[in-house]
């Protein structure tokens, strides 16, 4: 069964994050809001109505075309998909057919490999129904949310890489600010294109639509790569077709097949001018977007992560931005930060912090505090914490660590009036005796006593180093 | 115009012209009245005239709106079952405009079902009748705007036209129609018929009353990115023409022509060049694919914009519905007129998979080459001038049993709206049975003033 080849190609919906919607002035963020509350006549698609091209759109195109290595083109046109659907007012979708804004481009994925992106498209959404026994009510909210779809290459071959490649998507469309990215509420979708075959002629393919999220991609293209070698082991034929991923079941099932699909009828939409943009405007969004995982990718190579760990960061814009600050600040004291990130604030019970509050110059002074030995690694994180969970960033590491009461003693002269006091004590002559002796074992109760009497803040390190040399 | 002032009450103006309303009832110009409302409006005009306030262009004008406009006043039906009853929660920015300058609608004008014919036979509620001639048509669309003008129900009343829904029925009633250039007057809230030579405009009595109306509708709109910024800003006696040359367009003074048309055309020519126009006959043999061309690309924006009317929110919806398909196709079948039903289906064949490039691609090819021959006559003309339509107003019934014939209609009228030109259709002549026969003026892009200008020039001439 080896000796098949599979071929996927990728198509993304992703919703844009603009304020108002592609052709109306209505709010675009419909979660938490009551059905049919942000529509707007043109949504709805009243008599008379005609679409108004909402510029934020396209600059937001321009972003993720840019984010993609993509070519921007700078004529672009609009096209109607004609379908009859209750969540389809107008009957049809404004789509781009022909001319779409984001031509061809690539994506370099971790893993070394790179995916071609064919074009992109803007086009909106359509709305949502439900579907209760006898009757389907209609949402409209979402009618008219700018879409960009983004259409691959046939350039992946597993499963894993499919999945990788929607992971390194997803980020790219966060880094350039275009979406939302919530997964759970559609932000992204995905519908994917897989073949096998033993020859270099392509097989017949099957799409398998409206996966949301990484898991799932990468479970469907599993399960259709296996049913489609087994159709053909038996001396079957694959059916070319429309399937759906069920993630209970764990399968897809066939929903339409090529015979019964639809003719969109396009036409070029006559209400909406073509956008044509300025090669300079083009060159001043790229002169505004942020630096791409790529880039950080390159740099935190430096700093001697683990794989897993640097794509847990860089899954989170605001992170490695902050841990580029760091490393550009002190490098040397950058691994320790991203432990903290990977290792504590990625954690489950920290999900919900605001992770832009701690500043670069923070989060770097609280690890040199560490590397000093002024704070304990334990100490070091409930700072962190502090730093995420209050709105106090006007206070450095230092007063935080001050106001915890964590700081440590590291002033040797203080710290030996202290030990020296443990030393002479009573109750720990036999303790210091042993030590004299060679009993390694009774270090500890020393330690402890000094730290006892330290409040805490004796670095026990330092402490520890300073016993023995005074006992031996 | 005879608008309102210290002397003239408004509502002296608006019951006039509904008592006349009442007086032509058997002619049906009017879908529904707007009585009360109005007789409201011009009330308030009077006091404000009273108090010594600013009133507004048209104040106190009456007009008629042809039943595809969006006005909150009252309810918008197209002439169609489809939106028999729709209340719209907004106004078309053209109604909008005209409202802010004090012009008053007594009611809503007949048409054609979604502005789909050349007679007013396709509406839902039964034709209107020529206002010269009671057992002709009023031609079409805009048949019940252009009657209601012709009688003298009202000063002027707006019309749109796609192919020749204004000017046709100008020419069929003996009144002035203006076709403006594509994107003068924004098209928000006006029911959609081929989106890419949809305009609106107007019918009147003579030339100065024309560009009144139109100088208040033009001008850019944020909710239509089609419209251009106005330009309608000159005196009409500034917007002469320059070079005062004129090409009559020979192709549509031939076979199939009526005589008396042609005779009209000829002698306007004559008048023309006796008020010192140098005028020459121009073939321009791709007018003959005119119709052609529009026959493929109009019925297929037709189809598309005719898709939202689905019976999922608003409009007419089927009683006797089982499943989702049957909500589509009996509410369509229902709620469409059988000219509108012929448009969608060859709308959708035109654009259907296989077929589009023969068909919508090769039309739109030849629209380019269309527009092409008019820059070039443009070059050397000022204005082409021919007829409207091959003949004067026909019969009751004579054509509907023949689309083909019904499409004739629209052979001169369709070349300019494909262009996006503004046409001028202005009274030019009576045939043996008495039917006025109009002229239509063509120019470049953006010259409808100067259009106005010269048939006024020449309306005034001996």
């Amino acid at each position: 069964m080896s000796e098949y080849k599979t071929t996927i190609g990728i198509e993304c919906h992703v919703q844009l994050n603009t304020a108002t919607k592609l052709f109306s002035a209505v709010d675009n963020d419909a979660v938490d809001k009551e059905p049919n509350s942000c529509v707007s006549p043109i949504d709805y698609a009243l008599p008379g109505m005609l679409p108004v091209l909402n510029k934020a759109a396209i600059e937001k195109c321009v972003r993720a075309g840019l984010a993609m290595n993509c070519k921007i083109n700078l004529t672009s046109r609009f096209d109607r998909k004609h379908y009859y659907y209750p969540d389809l007012p107008k009957g049809y979708q404004i789509t781009q057919m022909y001319q779409p804004i984001i031509g061809a481009g690539v994506i370099h994925l971790p893993d070394g490999s790179d995916v071609h992106i064919e074009h992109a498209h803007l086009e909106e959404d359509a709305g949502k129904l439900t579907h209760f026994g006898t009757y389907s009510l209609v949402d409209l909210n979402r009618a008219g949310t700018p879409l960009i779809e983004i259409v691959s290459m046939p350039d992946i071959h597993s499963a894993a890489q499919a999945r990788a490649y929607c992971e390194e998507l997803h980020r790219l469309m966060m880094y350039a600010g275009v979406t939302n990215g919530d997964l759970y509420q559609g932000n992204m979708r995905f519908d994917i294109n897989v073949s096998v075959s033993k020859t270099e002629e392509l097989g017949t393919r099957t799409e398998t639509k409206n996966l949301n999220s990484f898991r799932s991609i990468e479970r469907a293209v599993e399960y259709e790569v296996k049913r489609q070698i087994e159709i053909l082991e038996s001396g079957g034929k694959v059916k070319q077709e429309t399937r759906g991923w069920s993630d209970a079941a764990g399968k897809t099932t066939s929903q339409r097949s090529k015979e019964e699909a639809q003719d969109y009828r396009y036409m070029p939409e006559p209400d909406v001018p073509p956008v044509v943009l300025e090669q300079s405007y083009v060159d001043k969004v790229a002169a505004s977007m942020p630096m791409m995982p790529d880039e950080y990718r390159s740099k935190f190579g430096l700093l001697n992560l683990d794989h897993s760990e640097s794509e847990a960061i860089l899954n989170y814009p605001i992170l490695a931005k902050r841990l580029n600050e760091v490393c550009d600040r002190n490098i040397k004291l950058a691994p320790r930060v991203a432990h903290w990130f990977s290792g504590v604030l990625l954690s489950e019970e920290n999900q919900d912090k605001n992770f832009a509050l701690a500043t670069a110059e923070e989060l770097t002074e609280l690890s040199e505090m560490v590397e000093k030995k002024e704070l304990s690694s334990t100490g070091a994180k409930a700072v962190l914490m502090e730093m995420y969970d209050k709105k106090n960033t006007a206070k450095t590491a230092h007063a935080l660590a001050k106001e915890m009461n964590l700081l440590q003693e590291n002033d040797e002269g203080a710290l030996e009036a202290i030990i020296n006091e443990v030393l002479t004590a009573p109750e720990c002559a036999k303790a210091a005796d042993d030590v004299r002796n060679g009993e390694m074992k009774a270090i500890g109760f020393l330690v402890g006593q000094v730290m006892k009497k330290s409040k805490g803040k004796a670095n026990p390190a330092t402490v520890n180093e300073l016993i023995k040399k005074k006992l031996q | 115009m005879k608008i309102a002032d210290k002397n003239t009450k408004a509502v002296d103006l608006v019951r006039e012209a509904l008592e006349k309303a009442k007086e032509y009832e058997d002619y049906h110009c009017f879908i529904s009245m707007n009585e009360a409302r109005a007789l409201d409006r011009a009330r308030e005009i009077d006091e404000k005239i009273a108090r010594g306030e600013k009133v507004g262009r048209l104040a106190g004008v009456p007009y008629a709106l042809k039943d595809n406009y969006l006005s909150r006043e009252g309810v918008t039906t197209a002439a169609a079952r489809m939106l028999d009853n729709f209340p719209s929660p907004i106004t078309s920015t053209a109604v909008a405009k005209l409202e802010a300058e004090g012009a008053i609608m007594i009611g809503r004008a007949n048409l054609d079902a979604y502005a789909h014919g050349s007679s007013t036979e396709n509406s839902y509620f039964g034709p209107s009748h020529n206002a010269v001639d009671f057992d002709r048509v009023p031609g079409g669309s805009s048949g019940g705007s252009a009657s209601a003008v012709a009688l003298g129900i009202v000063q002027f009343a707006l019309g749109s036209d796609t192919g020749g829904s204004i000017r046709q029925p100008a020419s069929y009633n003996g009144v002035w129609g203006m076709k403006p250039t594509y994107g003068t007057v924004s098209r928000y809230g006006v029911v959609a018929m081929a989106s890419s030579t949809d305009v609106m405009g107007c019918f009147a009595n003579n030339a100065e009353d024309v560009d009144l109306v139109m100088s208040i509708m033009a001008g850019k709109d944020p909710k239509d990115s089609t419209t251009l910024d106005n330009f309608w800003t000159r005196e009409l006696e500034d917007a002469k023409p320059k070079k005062k040359k004129i090409g009559i367009i020979k192709d549509f003074l031939g076979d199939g022509v009526d005589p008396d048309v042609v005779k009209t055309i000829r002698d306007y020519a004559a008048k023309m060049k006796k008020n010192g126009f140098e005028v020459e006959e121009i073939e321009m043999p791709i007018m003959k694919y005119g119709l052609a061309i529009y026959y493929i690309v109009q019925p297929a924006e037709v189809a598309s914009n005719l898709s939202r009317y689905d019976g999922i929110r608003y409009g007419h919806r089927a009683s006797d519905i089982t499943d989702l398909d049957s909500v589509y196709s009996k509410t369509r079948d229902e709620g469409f007129m059988p000219e509108n039903k012929r448009r969608i289906m060859i709308g959708n064949f035109v654009l259907s998979s296989g077929f589009f490039d023969a068909y919508y691609l090769k039309a739109q090819k030849a629209r380019t080459l269309l527009i092409n021959a008019y820059n070039e006559a443009f070059e050397k003309y000022d204005a082409l001038v021919c007829a409207v339509a091959p003949a004067p107003a026909f019969k009751f019934g004579e054509k509907t049993n023949d689309p083909l014939q019904m499409y004739m209609e629209d052979v001169m009228s369709v070349p300019p709206s494909m262009a996006g030109l503004p046409a001028l259709a202005a009274p030019a002549g009576i045939s043996k049975d008495g039917l006025p026969i109009g002229v239509q003026l063509i120019g470049p892009r953006q010259s409808d003033q100067m259009l106005i200008n010269i048939a006024k020039t020449i309306a005034e001439a001996k």
